[in-house]
């Protein structure tokens, strides 16, 4: 990445997360606030680093909590952190963890900051349920009013519609389109077969069930105590189904299109809770502090395209120009981690980086290239693992240096679809 | 127009006499500044009291005044109590009696004062400091964790004596102030107020501010203090003769229950509040000042006042001896901090600790064999900062602070930057060795590894140490969060900057610590060992389980010894058993019932069967009949009053008066301690009655094993034991120290050889 001329660099020093728990399931008592907190505090505790180095905490939330907006402030002020670290979030959909990581990368390379905390933190388990606006209304009114009789008169205008409660959807507030169906619509688009995407989602489940059988993807997940009694532990990722088979995902019926349609339950990622986060320094000081870097930030890059269009295809955008700030192109990449909203989306992704017409639209003359499936998702991705929204970029930013150290490679690329038609990609160099 | 002149009280003595009170006057208006010169905190001494009569006529002359502020110069004190070093030099009740009555009526003339003083209170504000403030007219305080209001003259052996027994239900009603009275607990601003104890509750930054406006105020008669009725329940209870007549009477049998008459201090209280009400005020302070001459003459006062002081030394004592180690730099005697502990084993003992870790402020990371035994270790954490949660003693921000303060782990993960790791493992000295070893292998060389063993000596645990002068005991007493003593154990090996680190760690813990050398069982457990086992030989020779356990509940111990190792699980207890009877066979062979008893797999609360019945929650009641048939044959198994009269008399019980059992496993217990000063285990006599009184439950009035055999005379001590040896020969052998000392006549103190 840029180095502003001052040539400090951002290294990538340590990365935990919880364990991802389907919404609704081990890990449904804990706010997205208390996720951020567990994997912070575990990370504090697992790097020995002391507390009063870090300087400041980025985070990243999608669905904030209405009664504590910054959610990084609450989790910085977590016991084992000084109240001086400064803190702030903020929000860039599925891609919410990387852009708290690269503003975190920003302020050091600056030279504002040494030490930083970012990640993210998502509890599908625990969303917002609104009022409508009529039973608001007559709330906000009837707390005005100055007499008992003027307070019945406000409550009495509230109609038996009004008392349906509003579920915040995870649909695009531009076209209407569900996520689902923006999904189904670029199977469409791009010729993604059924079968393909089957084979994709078998293979997210199956690499990662290794992983987890291995110790490689546990490595990086924290054991959860679930509060508040204590009576359970969830050590490692509930949806990842190592018995799952093709016939099965096969059998499923596709969800958002139920006649034409190709997309299922099985073949997209799960609504998911989990916190994840990565301590970030500077190289200088991460090596003064006896902390040698997993990996430095060579170069990010963001892009955007009509959400109305192909909803997930910005990666596609923003990959060919995170490598050209790199100095590098595809073959020099070891290990490619893309998350995995939709195996439609993935494959979408991957036949847009082959795609002359994408790379003209990313302003490039060639396209990015044909993408080694050896070298994808090596420990499978959110289809399988799961997808809290907020944590999602942290959790991809941790396996990938991870398996990029065990595998000795040297370059590491990530890429993130987000909502809004957003993309996210960012490449990432092993030092020695 | 404001006018202000300093004035100083009592004139000056000498050139570097400097008074206590000071006096500024502003706007008619004195504020008076108590500021103890030389003292950390303001104490009611009798040069003080002085000052103070002559503060109250000058103001009672000095018709410019309208009204006064009483304010503490110090930060977190307004007035901790009377100067009990002074107290304790009064050689009759009746000069006892006089400092009563001196200060009865000092606050009287405070009361009766022809201007009002408005007590403002910020820090400390107990027993004679309460009842100064309660003789004011008005009475604000500040809001801070520091400020704490009390009268625990009770747990001294004393009741307050400068009117607190009249005043203090007046002000009250009588039911929260016989609370007060007699658990001498402290309460907060925030409670003191719900009392009615306090009319106001200000941040202490506006204290001064609201104190001279309620001056004003209050002169001018636009405000007073108002008592508080305490509503319908309170009429009822406090407000008329009828129920407080209820009150008093269950007071008094409540008392006498808990106390066994140990207390005399508790029913004189009830006494003197009662007879106040019967007689009238006058007559209450009458009674209030004889009772408390007399009270400060008992044993039990003195017993408590020197267990006070004792703690107060210890809270000051390093743990170290500089002198003792000449080569040593002076930085080899500072302790270093502790921000991050590990513990090792998430077991009861192990959460313990990391219970109040994390209540402290330190950073945890407790380790176990499994995710299952560490989530029962976050349960156990749990359970106590919920208890104290329930209970208001912390905010639900401290508790989910507290908790994140934990961090659960199944390696090593996490030990890297650990100041200290205290290991809580099972008691076995392979077990104990492999921990090391794998800690020793995570941790940062200058990290203390600290066992929390109870029995195993720590030079055996430190010989699988690469760095033995960084392993140290640290005993804790279960449950943790409740006992208040810490016995530190050192090798010849150990650091002194160990030492002293783990020292001021425990202290800041909030625990009373003693530094004891190595040795099987330490002190604590060493001594209790002959107690147990005593009590076990008894139940060998058919005593009823519960007779054993009501003569030492009689005797003073908080329970009885079967019941303590029902509590402690009778598997610990005979492990602990066992290597103290290697260590000494001659005197401490495990009684034979107390081992049929666990073979047959009764562990005590623990597997919910052991001496006692226990119900499905646990819960503890009568004798479980059933045991006897265990260790005894048939026919000569007792049967308890408890089980039915018809039976008992059916039953050929060995006749067993109370005072042998006591004397048989009291005086058990007395030798060995004896042999622990002797064998250089403990530091001092002091230290030893602190140990046992804090550590085992030993009775706080008696002082202490050291503090009661001088009350009993060493003499008389090695008559019974010997008369005891000739009959059980080998386990009362009288310890050399104490046949030298009956021989030379001498006692373990100084005050009370005189």
């Amino acid at each position: 990445m840029a180095t502003f001329g001052n040539g400090r660099r951002v290294a990538i020093v340590a990365g935990v997360r919880t364990p991802f728990a389907k919404a609704g399931t081990a890990l449904k008592s804990i706010s997205a606030i208390d996720l951020g907190k567990l994997c912070v505090a575990e990370l504090l505790q697992r790097t020995n680093l002391d507390g009063k180095e870090v300087q400041a905490l980025v985070f990243g939330t999608v669905i904030p909590s209405v009664l504590a907006p910054n959610i990084a402030r609450e989790v910085s002020l977590l016991p084992l952190l000084p109240k001086g670290v400064q803190a702030f979030s903020v929000s860039r959909a599925c891609a919410s963890a990387n852009q708290a990581i690269t503003d975190a990368a920003d302020q050091i390379a600056l030279g504002h900051l040494d030490v930083a905390i970012a990640g993210g933190s998502e509890s599908l388990s625990n969303i917002p349920i609104l009022h409508a606006q009529g039973f608001a209304e007559a709330l906000v009114l009837a707390s005005k009013a100055k007499s008992f009789p003027a307070r019945l008169k406000a409550l009495a205008r509230i109609r038996p519609k009004d008392l349906v409660p509003v579920t915040p959807a995870i649909a695009e507030p531009s076209t209407g389109e569900t996520m689902g169906q923006s999904g189904e619509k670029m199977a469409k688009l791009n010729a993604i077969a059924r079968e393909e995407q089957d084979h994709f989602a078998l293979r997210s489940h199956r690499l990662a069930a290794a992983g987890t059988a291995d110790g490689r993807l546990t490595a990086e997940i924290m054991p959860v105590y679930v509060p508040p009694k204590f009576d359970s532990v969830l050590a490692s990722d509930n949806g990842i189904r190592e018995d799952s088979s093709y016939e099965q995902l096969a059998a499923l019926k596709p969800v958002f299109d139920r006649k034409y349609g190709s997309v299922t339950a099985g073949n997209s990622s799960p609504l998911t809770d989990g916190g994840a986060c990565v301590l970030l320094m500077n190289e200088e000081k991460a090596r003064a502090l006896g902390y040698p870097p997993l990996g430095i930030i060579r170069s990010y890059a963001y892009a955007a395209l009509d959400p109305g269009e192909q909803l997930l295809q910005a990666p596609v955008l923003a990959a060919p120009v995170a490598l050209k700030r790199a100095g590098l192109s595809l073959k020099d990449i070891d290990l490619i981690e893309m998350h995995e909203a939709f195996a439609a989306q993935v494959l979408s992704n991957l036949k847009g980086f082959e795609s002359k017409w994408w790379a003209e639209r990313a302003g490039f003359s060639q396209p990015v290239g044909e993408v080694d499936r050896a070298k994808l998702n090596v420990m499978g991705g959110s289809i399988a693992i799961g997808h809290p929204f907020g944590a999602t970029g942290a959790r991809i930013t941790t396996t990938l240096l991870n398996e990029l150290r065990r595998r000795g490679g040297q370059f590491g690329l990530m890429t993130v679809c987000a909502a809004g038609g957003m993309g996210f990609a960012m490449v990432v160099e092993r030092t020695r | 127009m404001s006018s202000t002149s300093e004035v100083t009280i009592g004139g000056l003595v000498g050139t570097r006499w400097k008074p206590a009170l000071s006096v500024e006057v502003t706007d008619g208006i004195a504020i008076i500044t108590f500021d103890l010169p030389n003292e950390s905190v303001n104490k009611l001494s009798r040069a003080v009291k002085d000052e103070f009569v002559a503060l109250v006529s000058r103001l009672e002359r000095d018709t410019t005044v309208h009204a006064a502020v009483f304010i503490s110069g110090k930060p977190d004190v307004w007035i901790a109590g009377a100067d009990i070093e002074e107290f304790l030099a009064l050689k009759t009740a009746t000069d006892a009696e006089r400092l009563s009555r001196d200060g009865q009526m000092l606050l009287d003339s405070v009361e009766r004062l022809r201007i009002p003083i408005i007590a403002a209170i910020h820090g400390a504000c107990l027993g004679g400091g309460l009842e100064t403030a309660l003789a004011c007219r008005y009475r604000i305080a500040t809001d801070h964790p520091k400020t704490i209001l009390g009268l625990p003259e009770v747990q001294l052996g004393l009741i307050p004596g400068a009117g607190g027994t009249q005043r203090l239900p007046r002000r009250i009603g009588l039911t929260n102030a016989l609370d007060l009275i007699l658990t001498g607990k402290n309460v907060r601003g925030k409670k003191a107020l719900q009392l009615g104890l306090i009319d106001e509750l200000v941040h202490p930054s506006i204290l001064r501010t609201v104190a001279i406006q309620r001056a004003h105020e209050v002169a001018e008669g636009r405000r007073k203090s108002e008592r508080h009725s305490g509503g319908v329940k309170g009429f009822f209870l406090d407000g008329n003769p009828a129920g407080r007549t209820i009150v008093l009477r269950k007071a008094r049998e409540q008392t006498l229950a808990k106390s066994r008459g140990h207390y005399p201090a508790l029913i004189a209280a009830i006494d003197v509040i009662a007879a106040g009400y019967e007689k009238g005020v006058a007559h209450g302070y009458r009674e209030e000042s004889r009772r408390f001459g007399e009270l400060a003459m008992t044993d039990v006062s003195r017993q408590l006042i020197f267990l006070f002081f004792a703690t107060n030394e210890l809270k000051k004592d390093p743990g170290v001896e500089p002198s003792q180690y000449p080569d040593l730099p002076v930085s080899a005697f500072e302790p270093l901090p502790v921000e991050k502990i590990g513990i090792i084993g998430a077991g009861f003992m192990g959460a313990g600790i990391a219970s109040i870790a994390v209540m402290h402020g330190s950073l945890v990371r407790l380790k176990d064999a499994d995710h299952g035994r560490v989530a029962k270790g976050y349960a156990a954490v749990r359970d106590v900062l919920k208890e104290r949660l329930t209970k208001k003693q912390i905010t639900r921000i401290q508790y989910s602070d507290y908790m994140a303060l934990l961090g659960g782990t199944v390696d090593y993960s996490g030990f890297g930057n650990v100041d200290l790791v205290i290991e809580a493992v099972f008691e076995d000295l392979a077990v104990k060795h492999q921990v090391l070893r794998e800690a020793e292998a995570s941790i940062h060389p200058s990290a203390i590894f600290a066992s929390n063993t109870s029995t195993i000596p720590i030079g055996q645990i430190a010989q699988a140490s690469s760095r033995p002068e960084r392993v140290i005991g640290m005993h804790f007493f279960s449950p943790v969060h409740k006992m208040p003593l810490l016995e530190v154990i050192t090798t010849p090996d150990t650091y002194p900057q160990v030492t002293a680190t783990v020292v001021a760690y425990g202290k800041k813990l909030g625990k009373t610590v003693i530094v004891v050398n190595d040795g099987p069982g330490f002190y604590a457990n060493r001594i209790l060992s002959p107690y147990i086992n005593e009590a076990g030989i008894l139940l060998d020779q058919g005593v009823a389980v519960d007779i054993i356990d009501k003569a030492l509940v009689d005797f003073g111990f908080p329970v009885g010894p079967i019941t303590l190792i029902d509590e402690v699980g009778l598997d610990v207890a005979t492990k602990a058993g066992k290597i103290m009877a290697e260590a000494y066979p001659e005197r401490m062979q495990p009684a034979k019932s107390i081992q049929a008893v666990v073979a047959a797999g009764r562990y005590g609360r623990k597997s919910k069967k052991g001496f006692y019945s226990y119900d499905k929650e646990g819960k503890k009641s009568d004798v479980d009949p059933s045991v006897y048939s265990v260790f005894l044959a048939p026919g000569s198994i007792p049967v308890a009053p408890s089980i039915t009269p018809a039976a008992a008399e059916l039953a050929a019980r060995p006749e067993m008066p109370s005072a042998q059992i006591q004397q048989r496993t009291v005086l058990a217990m007395l030798n060995e301690a004896a042999r622990c000063l002797s064998d250089g285990i403990i530091r001092s006599a002091r230290d030893g009655d602190v140990g046992a009184v804090f550590g085992i439950g030993f009775p706080p009035f008696r002082g202490g094993p050291f503090r009661y055999m001088d009350a009993l005379g060493i003499k008389i001590v090695v008559q019974r034991l010997e008369d005891l040896n000739a009959r059980f020969p080998g386990r009362f052998e009288p310890a050399e120290l104490l046949l030298d000392m009956a021989r030379r006549n001498q006692s373990f103190y100084a005050d009370e050889h005189g």
